[in-house]
């Protein structure tokens, strides 16, 4: 292999022209993707699904969803660092990268959905204190600044770079104070984390989405926070295992995937107890406050039946939430899975309801509801962003000691 | 509920609107006048009402009924320019505030961004985005009002009461030594009010009550949009038929049946 020297001392990787090849296929997403944008940024967002009743979409969905996601960056790095739990550093690598790629990519998006794109420094320039919106992007960009610090340590593991003392010495002085980037990245991820969930629950004018609360803070901003590292785990450990089934290796040991497993099932479990008590307290005594009943937030023929609840809070939430606390079940490799993926799935949903489903209900009585329908250009661009993180995710499974167990999974 | 509602100031002086849904015949001069004055550029795609731009919009209502008891009614909605705005304290580089003397929920479009959390607040559908280029007919733009700035591409808009046109009576009062906090009924109407053929449309200062609004504003059949969130709309509505009036708020079953019960 012409890059063999690049990669990690003892580790097996493919040929370089069949990565190549998996990169062309990843690059080639990405080309539509940037069709889409340049599409998108020549024409205004008039080329894309959104209008005036969904200013929000598949975009919003989408950032949101990985946001959460990618929450198992700073929940392992609290869980590692903070709370001493040894056994993640065989992962940690791995889930600051999802996190980096996660946040980033949201930002990409973000970039797209915004009118003015040129303008959006103007949230540091003129921040709302008062807009759950202003404190996203503080904490977003900030959080963003942490992960970058984060990763570069890990890129400084390279064989090639390595040999260099300054950056073995930088690398050094990097680990020596993540656990100060681990808490700050706590710090900012837990509070953005929420804010997404506020910025719906303040929407007072919105009867499916406002909520009471604590204080300034609505209860979907405590909610938002609990399904994130809920989900993160999980979803890193997902990854990892896909990567294995790639890869044809062992890359993390099982009992850290049921470990993960049983992390994410026992904060599911308290979520879903809270989420159910939020949305009964919320069909019996937010929704008649405001005149509304609770059948009247669900649409099956506009797409928005009550199915998606159930399908949210049972099939993605309490039953999840049971297979991973029960050993038995966490610890049959297929189920711990399939109970992950249901996690992971029901966080996507939720992140869609409160975005969509929001805005296709009809508040003024003589009003109709609206299905909204994604286009291309939106499709493209999310699957642009998925690209390019996989492509890095490679770069960085090929180039990088990501797994410290790797080798010895691997004999 | 959130504390986001009690972001609000105290004026003297209250725009408002009352409007006679009885009196409006649906024929949409409102629209076409709104349009007009407000350099709002002609649809791309006129079918489109979704990606349609207008401040002011009329919907039409119904009773539901079968013929010959079936009714329609004509509802303008412009902005609600509430007392308790959803929008304003969303938005994340107050591109949308609610501080002048008078109450309009002012709208700055350098400064908006085009994130469209504001469009996501509004129950009203008050707010509309710009999704493509403004394109005026060639030789319309010397049509254009020279008092109100164009938009471009990427920023959210919405009814500011014609502002231009209040900026230019307190102006006029200024100039002729008179209070700006107490203008006369016709210095100050915003266009839609003054295009209405019926009179449908009465605009003034809800505080003042020299001016018609403030006394129509609390007739026995005035009624507000969607009062129970508690936005507090400055627009009024007016209609002796009862099942326009329940059109404005969504009512329970059993809230139905004692209001009938009252009646």
């Amino acid at each position: 292999m012409k890059d063999a020297k690049y990669i990690p001392e003892g580790a097996e990787r493919c040929s370089l022209p069949k990565f190549i090849i998996w990169l062309g296929a990843m690059a080639l997403i990405g080309v539509v993707g940037i069709i889409a944008s340049i599409n998108i940024f020549w024409n205004g967002l008039g080329v894309t699904g959104l209008n005036n009743y969904f200013g929000f979409g598949l975009w919003i969905t989408f950032d949101l969803a990985v946001i959460a996601l990618g929450a198992g960056a700073f929940f392992s790095g609290f869980l590692k660092y903070i709370l001493k739990i040894d056994q993640l550093k065989n992962i940690i690598n791995l889930a600051v990268i999802l996190g980096f790629l996660c946040y980033a990519g949201a930002m990409v998006i973000l970039a797209h959905e915004v009118g003015q794109p040129l303008r959006a420094w103007f949230g540091y320039w003129h921040p709302n204190v008062h807009s759950m919106l202003t404190e996203v992007i503080f904490c977003i960009t900030c959080y963003l600044i942490v992960l970058t610090i984060e990763f570069i340590p890990i890129i400084l593991e390279n064989r090639q770079i390595k040999k260099f003392n300054f950056f073995d010495h930088l690398a050094h002085n990097f680990h020596i104070y993540m656990p100060l980037f681990a808490a700050v990245g706590t710090f900012l991820s837990f509070f953005h984390q929420g804010s997404l969930g506020g910025m719906y629950g303040v929407l007072f004018g919105r009867p499916f989405a406002v909520r009471g609360g604590f204080f300034i803070w609505p209860w979907t901003f405590f909610l938002f926070i609990l399904s994130a590292i809920a989900s993160g785990p999980v979803f890193t450990m997902l990854i990892a295992t896909l990567m294995e089934k790639l890869t044809g290796k062992r890359l993390v040991d099982f009992n850290l995937k049921s470990l993960l497993g049983k992390i994410s099932g026992f904060l599911l479990a308290i979520y879903i107890f809270f989420k159910i008590f939020d949305t009964w307290a919320w069909a019996n005594g937010l929704l008649p406050k405001m005149g509304f009943t609770f059948d009247e937030m669900f649409n099956q023929d506009a797409g928005y039946g009550k199915w998606l609840l159930w399908f949210e809070i049972g099939i993605c939430g309490i039953l999840p939430a049971i297979m991973l606390i029960i050993p038995r079940i966490r610890n049959v490799a297929g189920l711990l899975y399939i109970a992950s993926i249901l996690t992971c799935l029901g966080v996507i949903v939720n992140r869609f309801v409160f975005t969509v489903q929001t805005l296709a209900i009809p508040v003024m009585p003589f009003d109709n509801w609206y299905t909204y329908i994604p286009s291309w250009t939106e499709w493209a661009t999310s699957a642009m962003v998925v690209a390019f993180s996989a492509i890095v995710v490679s770069l960085a499974y090929r180039y990088l000691p990501l797994f410290p167990r790797e080798n010895k999974l691997n004999p | 509920m959130s504390d986001m509602k009690q972001i609000h100031h105290d004026f003297e002086v209250k725009w408002g609107m009352a409007i006679d849904i009885d009196k409006c015949t649906g024929c949409g001069a409102c629209m076409v006048a709104c349009q007009a004055e407000n350099n709002i550029p002609p649809a791309k795609d006129p079918f489109d009402r979704l990606r349609d731009v207008h401040w002011i919009y009329v919907y039409k209502l119904n009773n539901g009924r079968e013929f010959p008891d079936n009714d329609v009614a004509y509802l303008p909605r412009p902005c609600m320019q509430c007392e308790h705005p959803t929008c304003v304290s969303v938005c994340p580089v107050i591109a949308t505030t609610k501080e002048e003397e008078g109450g309009i929920v002012s709208q700055i479009y350098p400064r908006c961004i085009g994130c469209r959390y504001c469009i996501a607040a509004c129950p009203y559908h008050s707010r509309v985005f710009n999704w493509f280029d403004p394109v005026w007919p060639e030789g319309m733009e010397k049509t254009l009002t020279p008092y109100v700035s164009v938009r471009p591409r990427g920023v959210v808009e919405k009814c500011t009461f014609c502002h231009h046109r209040y900026q230019k009576a307190k102006e006029e009062a200024y100039y002729q030594g008179k209070n700006h906090k107490d203008l006369e009924e016709s210095a100050y109407q915003p266009a839609c009010a003054e295009a209405c053929p019926t009179g449908a449309i009465v605009f003034g200062d809800l505080n003042n009550p020299k001016h018609q609004v403030s006394k129509l504003a609390k007739s026995k059949y005035a009624f507000r949009l969607l009062e129970k969130l508690g936005t507090e709309p400055k627009v009024y509505y007016l209609s002796q038929r009862e099942w326009v009036r329940r059109q404005g708020d969504h009512q329970l079953e059993q809230e139905n049946k004692e209001e009938v019960k009252e009646s």
